[in-house]
């Protein structure tokens, strides 16, 4: 039971990295949701990034369903902060050109310098956002 | 094949993203909360995934096609930039306010929550204002 809290990372982790594998084996795609966000609105090729957001909730659906997992709470993030937050991120990502999967895991697997730079820029700045608010202001979500 | 690999693709990053715990920003807020009550486990989603893709990517791109379409669409920008600096930064700043980033906000929407909804549509607010203001410059 102790080690659950470890093995769903890990294994939820395994897991969505076959899922980017298996895009770039078939499709020659990268698995990076920014970017295929912003081109199912903006195209081209918009039909295949639709079809994988499907499968993105769906696949969210099923493991809900399947592992019997009660879904996670609601953000208690003020209204002023999710606008903010939702911004920063469509704005920093498209920027940036990529998210957590596409320079994180997509980049870094490419071992393409660039995207290493760029996961430990958000990563630290996403942890000292969280200690400024948290800690600093004593806000936040 | 093509649609069926896309959404099975797609299944797949769900079926991890949700697993692992990333849909819920409470608990990513607290894996990046390292001076607070830290939760170090979620590193452990993109240690798992960096496992399967540093494996197998180099494989993979030795092909000279993927397996169903006609070319690889490997990113070819290979400049460490302020682009790239400042737009990984604010996304950072942008993570760390609510605990999204785009697929957990995604999936996330499957929950049917309000504060999802508004996330994610002014994340596609933030993607069009990135997208003028690269028109405006090159106009």
């Amino acid at each position: 039971m102790s080690a659950l809290p470890f093995l769903l990372p890990l294994g939820g982790g395994l897991i969505l990295g076959l899922g980017a594998l298996w895009l770039l084996y078939s499709l020659g795609r990268i698995a990076g949701i920014s970017g295929i966000a912003w081109g199912a609105l903006a195209g081209p090729d918009r039909d295949w990034r639709w079809l994988f957001l499907a499968g993105l909730l769906g696949g969210g659906a099923v493991t809900h369903w399947l592992f019997k997992m009660p879904l996670p709470a609601e953000s208690t993030a003020s209204l002023g902060l999710l606008i903010s937050s939702g911004l920063l991120v469509g704005f920093g990502t498209r920027f940036g050109g990529g998210c957590t999967s596409g320079h994180g895991v997509c980049g870094m697997g490419r071992r393409s310098p660039r995207s290493v730079i760029a996961t430990l820029i958000f990563m630290m700045s996403g942890m000292l956002t969280v200690y400024v608010v948290r800690h600093l202001l004593g806000g936040g979500a | 094949m093509k649609t069926w690999s896309a959404i099975f693709a797609g299944m797949l990053f769900g079926l991890g993203l949700t697993l692992s715990g990333m849909s819920d920003p409470l608990k990513v807020l607290g894996f990046l909360d390292v001076s607070g009550e830290w939760i170090p486990a979620l590193a452990l989603v993109m240690g798992g995934a960096l496992i399967v893709s540093l494996a197998t990517t180099p494989w993979v791109l030795k092909h000279t096609a993927p397996r169903f379409a006609s070319q690889f669409y490997v990113p070819t920008i290979r400049a460490i930039d302020k682009r790239l600096a400042i737009g990984a930064m604010l996304f950072g700043i942008g993570w760390g306010l609510s605990g999204y980033c785009p697929g957990p906000a995604l999936v996330s929407l499957l929950y049917g929550y309000e504060s999802t909804m508004i996330f994610c549509l002014a994340m596609f607010a933030g993607m069009l204002m990135e997208a003028a203001l690269k028109r405006s410059k090159i106009a």
